[in-house]
């Protein structure tokens, strides 16, 4: 039997909604992943099973499925369960959760039906514009309005967890907020300004263009939206990992957080610093001055210190938890870790990822070095290491503790996850190297070709070619580990075999909330700062955007054409 | 608010290397003198550049002892001119705009890279110091033809380097290497 403190047994129905999140996410998750197979053995020559005009198709399948919906309904799962954790009470009404949750499937059912519309000729539907979709690029409304309706049911699930906030502030008033909560809710504050960059893009401007309605917005306006919200989703992302880095990587390490004030700071930090750098993805854009990107950059550094206190805490939280376990010496202590454990180890080599994936991100923030790696291969290895190790590996062993949570069955097998956590680390070593090492010879990110005939790629070490296979290799160790993670997990939720030891509670951290100015906690003011700066940095480079070309300059025609306007199919 | 000393010292450093990284970028720019790709190419109508200088009629310009100029229309999928041809020891100018979507410019191996977005001219100045064969990349997806949109750069020794024609036209074809003074389009798909 499970316990009474167990979450399932306090909490069914956020058990449920979770679990329904959870669901999304990992067939998200599957599909991604084997268009990533796909990319990585068809633009390497490896295996060509699809027209290389087709790749694009696939291309945005994965960037979308995995860099969208995967990571962002695993956070909902996250946050619905921990802001309910912590707060100790479910969220405010049920109808509304569930209202939510719609809103977000059926947003991403719309954009992925107009993404595999483009495999089908005979269907006028395509949206092969992959995850950024610049304009003057188009894809049909559908997939505009699928991504509006997704947003929508984001904010709504941080309305939730607001009120849901608001009810146990009432019953607790003068008490400090619990931390995973205000981890919850600074994420959101900071996810509501990150998004009205790309509300204003699609429900302003995109969609009225791809229904017909409205000419052609001014490119570089879109574009610039788009970053605004572009950057900040990164941290997104990264959140519910460094919410489960933060709250249970100690736990299960066998120790206790170092410092919740630390925790928080971090949080606040975040929340202020992730929108107004969206411009550093725009380093080598015309039309921006470059004191806008040098503002920018400035920026991008100091958000470098949240991720730096970070690796201290966590690192100082595990050695904590391995001298609690009797770990002794210098590094002796690493030898007392729970290795064998797949959620501890997985964690662990997420948090290694990111550092790597931190170093080549500092990298790309260095203004003027970024010419040497802007939009080659050097990219997505970046981000592999980033969102596809960090958030997809801590993720997938959060999954390997939290699933048993929700579900009540005891985790199906131990040593296929920690294998598959392994597998995907090297897998990844394999893929992440040879994509960063690939782009210093200049092979370009998102083309479906490996040779171009007027261009020799020229690397520092190695041949093209053994890097082209080294990456087609990872690829595959990493389409395995996906697949075994995602038959772990399928079988966990059939196991027959309860769950045990589930207790809910989180132990305390080492220094409290009460070593915190209760400042800390005012959302209010961190918000208002969070707006101002975000009003400072993107003003002004606004204001001279739409002075440029205008907010609709002449001369711009969708691409494909193909799309009949509405007021014509009307008429 | 109570900082452990190791946390303290950590805070430290971070913001050392924080305040290190800002400073070297300082560095490239003002003692380097690396430029970034900025607003001072301005705006065209995308529709039009058949009527605007320079992009009417797209390719190498002297403008002075060893410096040159190059207007640059990228498009579905090409670039125009399909093969660039310059003097080493010269200092260049790009001007590369956009007749239809958004496309990306890099001279491969080199940092010259910028976006190229239709409606905006992006500038950048790049010197060519020894002769060589460079590749000439579009790095940004613009359709389902996007893979076969490259072209060519051939720095030539000062002394076998004629002026290009300056009213050739364009013609289709895989803009193979073609060490003649006419540019051939480089249409591949
Ligand atoms: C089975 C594991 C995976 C493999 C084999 C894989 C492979 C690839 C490859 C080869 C590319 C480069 C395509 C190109 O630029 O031409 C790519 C792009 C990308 N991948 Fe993955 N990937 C995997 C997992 C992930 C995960 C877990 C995430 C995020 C959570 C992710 C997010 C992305 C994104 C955002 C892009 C860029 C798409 C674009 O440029 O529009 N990938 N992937
Ligand atoms: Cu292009
Ligand atoms: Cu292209």
């Amino acid at each position: 039997m499970l316990p009474d403190n167990s979450f399932l047994i306090q909490y069914p129905h956020v058990s449920r909604v979770v679990r329904s999140l959870f669901l999304t996410a990992f067939v998200a998750f599957g599909v991604g992943a084997l268009m990533g197979l796909f990319q990585a053995l068809h633009r390497t020559n490896v295996l060509r099973l699809f027209d290389s005009t087709d790749y694009y198709t696939l291309l945005t399948l994965h960037g979308v499925l995995l860099a969208i919906v995967f990571t962002i309904f695993f956070l909902a799962g996250v946050f619905a369960w921990a802001n309910t954790r912590s707060l100790d009470r479910p969220p405010v009404s049920k109808p509304f959760t569930w209202f939510w949750v719609a809103a977000m499937s059926l947003g991403t059912t719309m954009a992925g039906v107009s993404i595999l519309g483009g495999l089908i000729p005979a269907s006028d539907i395509s949206a092969d514009v992959l995850f950024t979709f610049y304009a003057p690029l188009q894809a049909h409304p559908l997939f505009y309005i699928g991504l509006a309706l997704f947003i929508v049911g984001t904010w709504l699930a941080g309305i939730d967890w607001f009120r849901q906030f608001l009810a146990w502030r009432s019953e607790n008033p003068g008490e400090r907020i619990p931390l995973q909560s205000f981890m919850v809710l600074t994420t959101m504050l900071m996810w509501f300004i990150a998004t009205m960059g790309v509300a204003v893009e699609v429900v302003v401007f995109l969609i009225p263009w791809s229904l017909g309605l409205m000419p052609a917005p001014n490119p570089l306006l879109t574009r610039t939206l788009f970053w605004f919200f572009g950057h900040p989703v990164v941290y997104f992302w990264l959140m519910p990992a460094y919410l489960l880095w933060y709250t249970v990587l100690p736990k299960i390490s066998g120790g206790r957080l170092f410092s919740d004030p630390l925790a928080r700071v971090v949080f606040v930090l975040f929340l202020l610093l992730s929108t107004p750098v969206g411009i550093h993805h725009q380093y080598v854009d015309p039309g921006i001055a470059e004191g806008f990107k040098f503002i920018a950059m400035t920026n991008t550094m100091f958000l470098l210190l949240p991720s730096l206190l970070t690796a201290f805490t966590v690192v100082a939280s595990i050695e904590h938890g391995a001298r609690q376990r009797g770990g002794t010496g210098y590094f002796g202590w690493l030898k007392a870790l729970p290795w064998r454990d797949p959620a501890f180890t997985g964690m662990a080599l997420a948090g290694l990822m990111f550092a790597a994936g931190g170093f080549s991100g500092m990298v790309n923030a260095g203004m003027n070095i970024n010419y040497l790696v802007h939009n080659t291969i050097w990219v997505p290895g970046h981000f592999h290491l980033t969102v596809g190790t960090a958030v997809a590996l801590t993720f997938m062993a959060g999954s390997y503790w939290l699933v048993p949570r929700i579900t009540g069955r005891e985790l199906y097998s131990r040593p296929i996850g920690l294998f598959q956590v392994v597998l995907w680390f090297i897998g990844m070593v394999f893929m992440s190297a040879a994509m960063h090492r690939g782009g210093l010879a200049g092979i370009p990110r998102r083309t479906a070709e490996p040779q171009y005939s007027q261009i020799a790629f020229e690397t520092v070490a190695g041949s093209v070619g053994n890097l082209r296979l080294q990456m087609a290799f990872g690829g595959v160790l990493l389409f395995v580990s996906a697949l075994l993670f995602l038959v772990n997990v399928g079988l966990t939720a059939m196991n027959n075999k309860p769950a045990r030891g589930l207790d809910a509670a989180l132990p305390p951290a080492l220094s409290g909330p009460e070593q915190s100015p209760t400042i800390l906690d005012n959302l209010k003011l961190w918000a208002l700062i969070a707006v101002v700066l975000v009003i400072l940095a993107y003003s002004l480079p606004l204001y001279s955007i739409v002075q440029g070309a205008g907010l609709y300059p002449a001369g711009h025609e969708a691409s494909p054409a193909v799309i009949a306007p509405l007021l014509e199919v009307i008429a | 608010m109570h900082v452990h000393d190791y946390e303290k010292l950590w805070l430290g450093a971070s913001l050392l290397l924080i305040v290190g990284f800002i400073s070297t970028i300082v560095y490239g720019a003002v003692g380097a003198g690396v430029v970034m790709v900025n607003d001072e190419g301005g705006q065209v109508n995308p529709s039009e550049l058949g009527n605007t200088t320079g992009f009417d009629d797209p390719g190498v310009t002297k403008v002075g002892p060893g410096e040159y100029e190059v207007h640059i229309v990228a498009m579905q999928f090409a670039f125009r001119p399909g093969t660039v041809e310059l003097p080493a020891n010269s200092t260049v100018t790009f001007y590369v705009t956009s007749r239809d979507v958004v496309h990306g410019f890099q001279v491969v191996g080199t940092n010259a890279n910028t976006m190229v977005i239709p409606g905006e001219v992006s500038k950048l100045t790049v010197e060519f110091d020894d002769p060589g064969e460079y590749g000439i990349v579009c790095h940004e997806y613009c359709g389902s033809g996007h893979h076969g949109m490259a072209s060519e750069l051939l720095v030539k020794e000062p002394s076998n380097f004629t002026m290009q024609d300056d009213t050739q036209t364009q013609t289709g074809g895989n803009g193979t290497t073609n060490a003649t003074a006419t540019a051939t389009g480089g249409e591949s798909a």
